[in-house]
């Protein structure tokens, strides 16, 4: 009975995150990779994905904040950036790279700035939602389900 | 006796007499000289006078005679004894051959008569044949007649001009006055005047079949004379007397298609004859003859068939027209239905998207708004919201995937699954809402039964949870009873469902779910409409309890899809009704359970190429993509290597012994590119059948990226991010390709 609540809950927030376009047809593709032999693959991606992300956020703050800024370095750490995300199909934090990115061709440092702030908001917030998900999965899987059981 | 006259008279009346003695002997010499001469001339002649022996002898007579009469003359005066001797010698010779001669005529002049008598009797004989002759030859010309009149019909297949053509010429051939044809009328009962040679009037005549003149001739084959005066020879209107000459009729049989359908022929009773007239010259004394009578007859037979033939081809110029309208209808009916179906993918395509998201928004913020704090009667208009919404979406997906099941376009998520956690789940799912209606569920599983299978959990758990919730909806009252169990192929063969053939085999099973309910039940009638779309038992149901109908009808399908079957049983209304459902499952490969530390997980239904072992190298600077890329490709079976820098891939390729099929660079990578990298591999193994195959990944749709890519030498490009079934696809493509350059 449990599981079912569960399940539900579990579905409801990945059609959430689909529809308020956090996430793509890329995270689709994860899921279909994730199976009895590799039964956490989505949530280790993701947890790399996270505390990747996290260090490339830091250190695009640094040199954002360093004069004169450096922005060829910018592009790569937002072309690492950009290209993490749509590996793992977020979309959100994916779209704000590549706004990032072209304030960033134009060396528009308030732009830059500004985006600065977006991805970080995006990437927080995808954070948490994952971090729930995640632990709604291993409540399921503690009560004996399977992840991906029905609707 | 000659007086021996010694006086010498000067010229007295006996020398006179003597005179004329003498010259008449003279003269009789001479004749009798003459006729051998001409005789023996004219014989010489003519070589064929069989009688020379008996010339000869007439020949010697006369000659003797005549010497006689010559020798005569000298016998008036006196003569010596000599001349007396051979005057007696020429006597008595002439007397010898005369006798014998008179002898021989007594044989010969009968045949000489004779000879007349047959020279009369041949030439009698000869006038006849000549008469014969003159027959045969009319004959003959009769018979070239036919044979050029049938070949002027055969050759045409117009009913009209064989007819005329068949008269005309007749009427030529036998120089006949009239020639006429009566064909029957549609009711069959009576004869109608439709052709005529000579005398073309416009008021049709009609003559009753039951006529006995008309049965006489219907009742043989053979051309038989009838009498001038019967209605059937009446074709001119009456001009004072009625002077024609001899009439004949014979019956035409007319062959319809369908006589040439039977095996065997029809009787005469049903067959319909037209009947042709034929009238000799009134002014004539000819009768008809037997060749004429015989040569009717035939022509009649080869009208008959040359009419058939016309009526088979008028029958098949019609069918064919007939088919061609039909065609012509066809056509337009497909490309009607062509349209329609384009314009129902059209709907569908735009109500799978536009549709499916908005309520997929509501659904899913309806539910978040659940779990605010809400006063109860926000939270029951939001439950209703819910379960509203919900209901739609069931309807457009239902509809949607009946739409799909029924184009062929709808595939099985075929994976492994827990079976009896299935079931378990179902149990769960269905005891709350049938508790509340009072109803008892109990889910009896055989013992035999896998834990784990192969096939679309999903799918399956659809047509259990439609044909429970059935049940469970039909009935007021009482138990609903589920059993599942392990199906043996034997006991499939079941008379019930004679098209269902299943196979026993070693990697599938037959699972078995029957759920018996003590509802409403069924009319035995309406079973088999049951599957179709759309249809309830009753208008009443539908109004009572709702539900769109669909169900069965996608159960059906997903049943076919897993190779099973489906059926409903019930003995009548208020008795009940059990549902039973057949489908084929996979067992499960036993290696995947037992170790779940194997890294790559061999498929246990690869259902297409297999790249099992396949030894890949992916070089990305990105930590994450080097993980989903590995991820990626280790799903698909391969032996995945990952190095995260150009450096270290030219190191792993540079090792003895290595042996990777296939290189994943990573284009944009900080110190050395994937370019780079693919240019130092050119170098260092220059033959191509040594070289792995090179795939770029990249991020950027630029054309000239990927222009570049090839020019360094890549075997492909990929785009970044890159979903399972496209790598399946370069993969296969590429193992393809490349093993065709390496065995050039």
């Amino acid at each position: 009975m449990a599981t079912v609540d569960l399940q539900q809950q579990h579905n409801n927030l990945i059609n959430f995150l689909y529809e308020e376009g956090f996430l793509d047809e890329q995270y689709t593709q994860l899921e279909q990779l994730q199976d009895e032999s590799s039964p956490r693959f989505v949530e280790e991606v993701l947890s790399l994905f996270f505390d990747d992300s996290l260090k490339l956020l830091h250190n695009i703050e640094t040199t954002l904040n360093k004069e004169p800024v450096d922005y060829r370095k910018l592009d790569a750490h937002l072309h690492h950036f950009k290209g993490s995300s749509s590996s793992v199909g977020a979309q959100r934090v994916k779209n704000v790279c590549i706004t990032f990115r072209a304030f960033c061709q134009e060396k528009k440092k308030n732009g830059c700035l500004q985006c600065l702030q977006q991805v970080k908001q995006e990437y927080y917030l995808l954070k948490n939602k994952f971090e729930d998900l995640f632990q709604i999965e291993r409540q399921i899987l503690r009560a004996g389900g399977t992840i991906g059981g029905t609707n | 006796m000659d007086l021996c006259n010694c006086i010498d008279p000067p010229w007295s009346a006996d020398d006179l007499l003597m005179k004329y003695q003498y010259i008449s002997d003279f003269f009789i010499a001479l004749a009798y000289f003459s006729i051998p001469l001409e005789l023996i001339y004219f014989v010489k002649k003519s070589a064929v006078f069989p009688y020379r022996w008996v010339l000869v002898q007439f020949g010697a007579f006369i000659v003797l005679c005549g010497a006689t009469h010559l020798i005569n003359l000298w016998t008036f005066s006196m003569h010596s004894k000599t001349v007396a001797v051979v005057m007696t010698i020429a006597k008595v010779c002439t007397a010898v051959v005369s006798c014998a001669t008179a002898l021989m005529l007594v044989h010969i002049i009968p045949d000489l008569l004779s000879v007349k008598t047959r020279e009369l009797f041949l030439k009698n004989k000869a006038a006849e044949l000549d008469r014969e002759m003159g027959i045969i030859r009319t004959q003959e010309e009769t018979g070239r007649h036919v044979r050029m009149l049938t070949h002027e019909i055969r050759s045409t297949l117009d009913r009209h001009t064989i007819l005329n053509t068949t008269l005309v010429e007749l009427g030529r051939t036998l120089a006949l006055e009239e020639c006429a044809l009566w064909m029957p009328t549609r009711t069959g009962l009576e004869l109608q005047l439709s052709h005529v040679l000579c005398h073309q009037n416009h008021v049709p005549y009609t003559v009753t079949i039951k006529h006995p003149n008309v049965n006489q001739v219907f009742s043989t084959n053979r051309a038989i004379g009838i009498p001038p005066t019967s209605p059937i020879a009446m074709i001119r209107p009456r001009s004072g007397k009625i002077m024609t000459g001899d009439v004949v009729a014979v019956r035409v049989p007319l062959l319809h298609l369908s006589n040439f359908h039977m095996n065997d022929w029809p009787e005469p009773s049903k067959r319909q004859y037209a009947l042709m007239v034929l009238m000799l010259p009134s002014d004539s004394a000819r009768r008809w003859h037997l060749h004429e009578l015989e040569l009717v007859e035939v022509v009649a037979d080869q009208v008959a068939v040359a009419l058939s033939h016309a009526a088979i081809l008028e029958e098949s110029m019609r069918a064919r027209d007939l088919l061609m309208e039909q065609n012509v209808a066809l056509d337009l009916a497909r490309q009607e239905a062509e349209t329609a179906i384009r314009a129902r993918n059209d709907f569908l395509a735009v109500m799978n998207h536009e549709m499916r998201t908005p309520m997929h928004a509501i659904i899913a913020l309806s539910s978040l708004l659940q779990e605010t704090d809400l006063t109860p009667e926000q939270r029951s208009m939001v439950e209703t919201i819910l379960k509203s919404s919900n209901l739609l979406a069931t309807l457009m997906n239902d509809v949607l995937d009946l739409s799909r099941l029924e184009d062929g376009s709808l595939e099985l998520n075929i994976r492994k699954f827990n079976l009896l956690a299935m079931f378990r789940e179902v149990h769960n799912l269905v005891k709350p809402i049938a508790s509340v209606k009072r109803l008892s569920v109990s889910m009896t599983l055989a013992p035999d039964l896998p834990q784990y299978a192969v096939g679309d959990d999903k799918r399956l758990m659809q047509i259990v949870l439609n044909v429970v919730g059935n049940a469970v909806k039909f009935s007021r009252e009482g138990s609903i009873l589920v059993t599942a169990q392990l199906e043996r192929p034997e006991a499939l063969r079941d008379s019930r469902v004679p098209d269902f053939y299943p196979v026993q085999g070693d990697f599938h099973f037959y699972l078995r779910v029957q759920v018996k309910d003590s509802g409403l039940g069924i009319n035995p009638q309406d079973i088999p409409k049951l599957f179709n779309k759309f249809v309830q038992s009753d208008v009443m149901t539908t109004r009572n309890y709702g539900g769109t109908g669909l169900g069965l009808a996608i159960c059906k399908r997903f049943v076919n899809l897993m190779e099973g079957h489906i059926w409903l049983e019930s003995e009548g209304l208020g008795k009940g009704s059990t549902a039973i459902f057949i489908v084929k499952l996979g067992i499960p490969d036993p290696r995947n359970e037992l170790d779940h530390q194997i890294a790559f997980p061999i498929q246990s239904n690869s259902n297409h190429t297999d790249f099992s072992g396949l030894k890949v190298l992916v070089t990305d600077d990105n930590g994450v993509n080097r993980m989903v890329t590995r991820g990626l490709l280790a799903r698909l079976g391969c032996d995945v290597t990952v190095v995260s820098s150009g450096r270290e891939c030219l190191q792993a390729i540079s090792q003895a012994g290595q042996n990777f099929k296939v290189l994943f660079l990573d284009v944009c990578m900080p110190e050395m590119d994937g370019f780079a990298v693919a240019a130092h591999i050119q170098e260092m193994i220059p033959h191509q059948h040594e070289r792995p195959l090179l795939v770029a990944l990249t991020g950027s749709t630029d054309k000239a990226t990927r222009e570049n890519c090839f020019k360094v030498g890549m075997d492909d490009v990929l785009l970044k991010p890159v979903a399972l079934e496209k790598m399946r696809s370069v993969l296969a493509k590429l193992l393809e390709h490349g093993s065709q350059c390496k065995s050039r």
